[in-house]
């Protein structure tokens, strides 16, 4: 019990003025920028009452921050996902021919030329239309991929292991930047990118990783957030890390040096080429906080170009899906704001973890990039922790004395105070082949939330 | 001229509209203005002043200015604007590390050591944000009011399993350690403390007592359905289990409504059970007074009880034939007027009558004998709470002046933090035309001599204007009974 002290602080939510009159007694007043919730007040009040709900969301936070990222492997898609001839992985909930954006379209249309399934756009165009071939969500086999996510059988893929959880996800390795399949480009020298990546740099990998000690993501995830990076935009200090592990054993593993070379010189030019070790780490974190009943916690959100996804803790796989955002930034060469396609990409998993755009304020590097500024960065990840269930100690922050990333992205919170999470992005193109045109900032729509927060509230169990 | 708009995205509370509304209303050539919620009630306001009313939910903004002219027309909506713009963007530090301003109730939790919050968001959403308090540890007083009744109870079932105090919903007044909350008078310290069902009884009762020189511990409201059969006293419980732990209270006073009687068992057994000393303060029939309840609470402390101050008024007789008009800020005050009244005027009228074919029809017309509480829940959705904004009821003043069925009018002026700045000089100049008019105006001034206001001042100034002023609400009600003249009379 709580014992009846002078308050020393008071919150105060609604009418000012009682406000004021606390100051007036000089006590200090701690007062909420209230506003009306979105969605429907019947369902939050079921949701807001359900006495699992605290508990549910503390376990959550549990175990995202108990989940483990090792690198145990790389191996092609058909191996290690099961990948048949025809079947296809891409980004965010699920979407069809006719509704899926230029982006999508456009990598779709180079896996198939890249797989042998068409020889030219046009007739992989056809057999997409024709249904010749089938995809899927990532998510739906605990995979993850960046912009267009798309996945073939023959595209390589780290596999990532948790194992306090015993769970596994996957994601393909990373291409670079301008023009590559997962911003929807696919050229000539996309594709043949594509078989030096199959035929050289995949099967190196995964000698270096199988000889030895699986690699400690999460560790690297743990110094890169100190050294700038934020993991879903920047992810300069986490990729030469990553190479600092793996190098000896690339040179070590017998194969020709000008393979090793063009490898480490293909891997420590990308600065990005650590998002794909990041994201699949971070979906292991979410996919641990998964089916806990009464949890209000997001355990994704993803977008494929047309659509915006999310999934809770207490409501399984469904998917809430609203129509995606456009992100607003600084654009590419000649590009502007017309050019970009709409939100894409799985990548939005290092926000749902906690890091990337939540975690802007570790990146004040890049947050020009973004079209951002230093002060915006700082607020951003503060206001942050208003929407989340808890932090992350093992994500720390400097320039917040060290405070962990704002971890837990809870439905309620989002709702009820109308802060959506924010998430750092790259823009692809609106038209299929083009390639990215630049990156910004983006929210997700808060129809997701308001739909979660319905579902939520079905599956309260009655008083 | 008119100009009539329908914002949306925006939300502002109440009291900073009221506010808008009066700057924009202030603005040269304006005739009516009103900046609301576009609440059903302020709809039908603004309908009522010849506005052509949109379609608007009440999550959207009403803004609805007349003016002599285009420009002033042009220059009124620019003064809201501002006005709104500035009550939307409150100042705040934006230097490195500075957190913004919290969007939640735990998110302002995090940024300070709280123990308590004061949740007055509109009652359909109330509830969430005061979970929210259980949840960061706080006990949350909740001053709003039409929170649905099945939510308060699941409310405090969930404080009790974090051992929380749940102070309402619609608790108008608390005081912690000397901090009042909502509307609260300035009380001294001491060693009394209350458990209150009823807002305006608890403030009544700590002005007697601090009248007397008896100081108050806490006062934890519980809100006016606490001790119904469906929410069983549940904050009850808690409250009075706090002040038996409490080492400043060395008294307790339960203030309330008779309870229902299984409660009322259920509630006097676990008084019975604590260390500390229980009085029960029931309103009702036949039942003491607060005055009289006041006179026992001094003398249980150690205390010596004195009669409360009055001051006479300019008329001494009402207008013959004249029915008895009360017109009230506080739920507990009307309530104990009326009972006063109706033991020996039988019929009283009104919105919260005391018997079920006493009410008052929807437009609140006077009947006969008639008392209005300006402060029920059905009056203030998306309004301020009538100690804050006396406007609706001063009309309804001028309007009782002007019905010769008026014969004396009783009033309420409650004082204390949070409540209007200066209330005698709101009502002076109507008090002085009811007087001119021949008119007995009576008040019952509820106040602390440390108040804000000043209750020296306030009686002053109201006396001065020809009031009778009581610091006893059951002796004003008495003398207004008392000033009712008889059809005839005046000619005798």
């Amino acid at each position: 019990m709580r014992s009846l002290t002078t308050p020393p602080a008071v919150v105060t939510a609604g009418a000012s003025m009682f406000a004021d009159s606390l100051t007036a007694q000089g006590v200090e007043v701690s007062a909420v920028r209230w506003q009306p919730p979105a969605g429907d007040a019947g369902s939050l009040a079921t949701v807001m009452g359900d006495p699992r709900r605290r508990a549910a969301n503390a376990s959550a936070l549990e175990a995202m921050l108990g989940a483990q990222a090792h690198l145990v492997d790389v191996q092609p898609a058909a191996e290690a996902l099961g990948l048949e001839r025809g079947q296809l992985l891409h980004a965010g909930p699920p979407v069809s021919w006719d509704q899926a954006s230029g982006p999508m379209r456009g990598a779709l249309v180079g896996a198939l030329l890249l797989e042998g399934l068409a020889d030219s756009p046009e007739a992989a165009e056809r057999a997409l239309a024709h249904g010749d071939v089938t995809w899927e969500p990532c998510h739906s086999r605990g995979a993850v991929g960046p912009m267009a996510g798309v996945v073939s059988p023959s595209m390589w893929v780290f596999c990532l292991r948790d194992e306090a959880h015993h769970a596994t996800s996957w994601c393909s390795l990373n291409e670079g930047l301008g023009k590559v399949l997962r911003y929807g480009a696919y050229g000539v020298e996309v594709i043949e990118r594509l078989h030096w990546m199959s035929e050289v740099l995949g099967p190196l990998l995964q000698r270096a990783v199988r000889a030895a000690e699986p690699v400690d993501v999460r560790a690297i995830i743990s110094q890169m957030v100190q050294m700038g990076d934020e993991g879903h935009n920047r992810n300069r200090a986490g990729t030469l890390m990553f190479l600092r592990e793996v190098l000896p054993a690339m040179i070590d593993s017998g194969l020709p040096t000008s393979d090793v070379a063009e490898a480490v010189r293909f891997v420590s030019g990308n600065d990005h080429f650590f998002l794909n070790l990041v994201m699949p780490a971070c979906k292991l974190s979410c996919a641990a906080a998964a089916d806990i009943p009464g949890s209000t916690v997001v355990t994704a959100m993803a977008r494929n170009g047309t659509d915006f996804g999310i999934t809770t803790s207490g409501t399984g796989d469904t998917w809430f899906t609203a129509p995606a955002n456009t992100p607003e930034g600084l654009f590419l060469g000649g590009y502007g704001p017309q050019d970009a396609n709409p939100d894409i990409g799985d990548s939005a998993i290092t926000e749902t973890a906690g890091i990337g755009g939540l975690s802007m304020a570790t990146a004040p590097a890049i947050v020009r990039f973004v079209g951002g500024s230093v002060p915006d960065a700082l607020a951003t990840t503060q206001r942050m922790y208003d929407i989340t269930v808890g932090e992350n100690p093992a994500f720390a922050i400097p320039i917040l004395e060290f405070r962990g990333a704002p971890t837990g992205i809870d439905v309620t919170s989002v709702v009820r105070s109308g802060v959506l999470p924010q998430i750092n992005t790259g823009m692809a193109g609106r038209v299929a082949g083009t390639g990215q045109v630049g990156a910004g900032l983006v929210t997700p729509p808060m129809g997701c939330f308001t739909q979660a927060l319905d579902a939520l509230a079905a599956a309260v169990p009655p008083a | 001229m008119r100009h009539v708009s329908v914002r949306r995205g925006s939300y502002v509370d109440s009291v900073t509209l009221m506010q808008v509304s009066r700057r924009v209303s202030a603005c040269d050539g304006v005739t009516s203005a009103l900046v609301a919620m576009a609440t059903d009630l302020n709809l039908e306001l603004a309908a009522g002043l010849g506005f052509d009313v949109p379609a608007a939910s009440p999550n959207e903004m009403l803004l609805a200015v007349d003016a002599h002219s285009d420009d002033a027309l042009t220059a009124a909506v620019a003064e809201a604007d501002a006005a709104l713009a500035e009550a939307s963007h409150p100042a705040v530090g934006t230097g490195l590390g500075s957190a913004p301003p919290p969007v939640t109730v735990r998110a302002a939790a995090a940024r300070t050591n709280a123990t308590v919050a004061l949740v007055s968001t509109p009652g359909q959403h109330a509830f969430a944000d005061a979970v929210d308090a259980l949840d960061a540890g706080l006990h949350p007083m909740v001053f709003s009011d039409n929170v649905p009744l099945d939510q308060e109870v699941a409310l405090k079932d969930y404080a009790a399993r974090d051992g929380l105090l749940v102070m309402g919903p619609d608790c108008g007044t608390a005081v912690l350690g000397g901090v009042g909350l909502g509307f609260a008078n300035v009380v001294r310290p001491g060693p009394v403390g209350l458990v209150a069902a009823s807002g305006t009884g608890a403030q009544h009762l700590m002005a007697l007592l601090d009248g007397a020189g008896t100081g108050i511990s806490h006062c934890l409201g519980v809100g006016g359905r606490d001790l119904t059969e469906q929410v069983a006293g549940r904050s009850t419980l808690r409250a009075l289990d706090l002040l038996d732990e409490d080492g400043a209270t060395s008294l307790v006073v339960v203030v309330s409504k008779p309870p229902a009687a299984a409660v009322a068992e259920e509630v006097r057994r676990h008084a019975a059970s604590l260390r500390t000393p229980v009085l029960f303060a029931l309103l009702g029939p036949g039942r003491p007074d607060l005055t009289e309840t006041a006179a026992a609470v001094v003398e249980a402390a150690g205390g010596t009880w004195v009669a409360p101050e009055h001051w006479s008024g300019a008329v001494a007789a009402g207008r013959p034939g004249g029915h008895l008009r009360g017109l009230f800020t506080g739920g507990t005050l009307c309530d104990e007027a009326m009972l006063v009244a109706s033991a020996s005027l039988g019929r009283v009228a009104s919105n919260i009558p005391l018997d079920p074919g006493w009410a008052l029809a929807e437009d609140l017309a006077s009947e006969g004998h008639t008392m209005v509480d300006f402060g029920d829940d059905r009056l203030t959705r998306g309004r301020p709470h009538p100690m804050i904004d006396g406007s609706v009821r001063l009309e309804r003043l001028r309007a009782e002046i002007d019905d010769p069925g008026c014969g004396v009018l009783l009033l309420d002026v409650v004082l204390g933090l949070a409540a209007a700045p200066d209330p005698a000089a709101d009502l002076a100049g109507t008090v002085r035309a009811a007087t001119a008019a021949g008119l007995p105006v009576v008040v019952s001034l509820v106040g602390t001599r440390d108040d804000p206001q000043g209750l020296r001042q306030q009686a002053a100034r109201l006396s001065d204007a020809g009031a009778w002023v009581f610091r006893s609400n059951a002796a004003a009600s008495r003398r207004a009974v008392d000033l009712l003249t008889p059809a005839g009379a005046a000619d005798a």
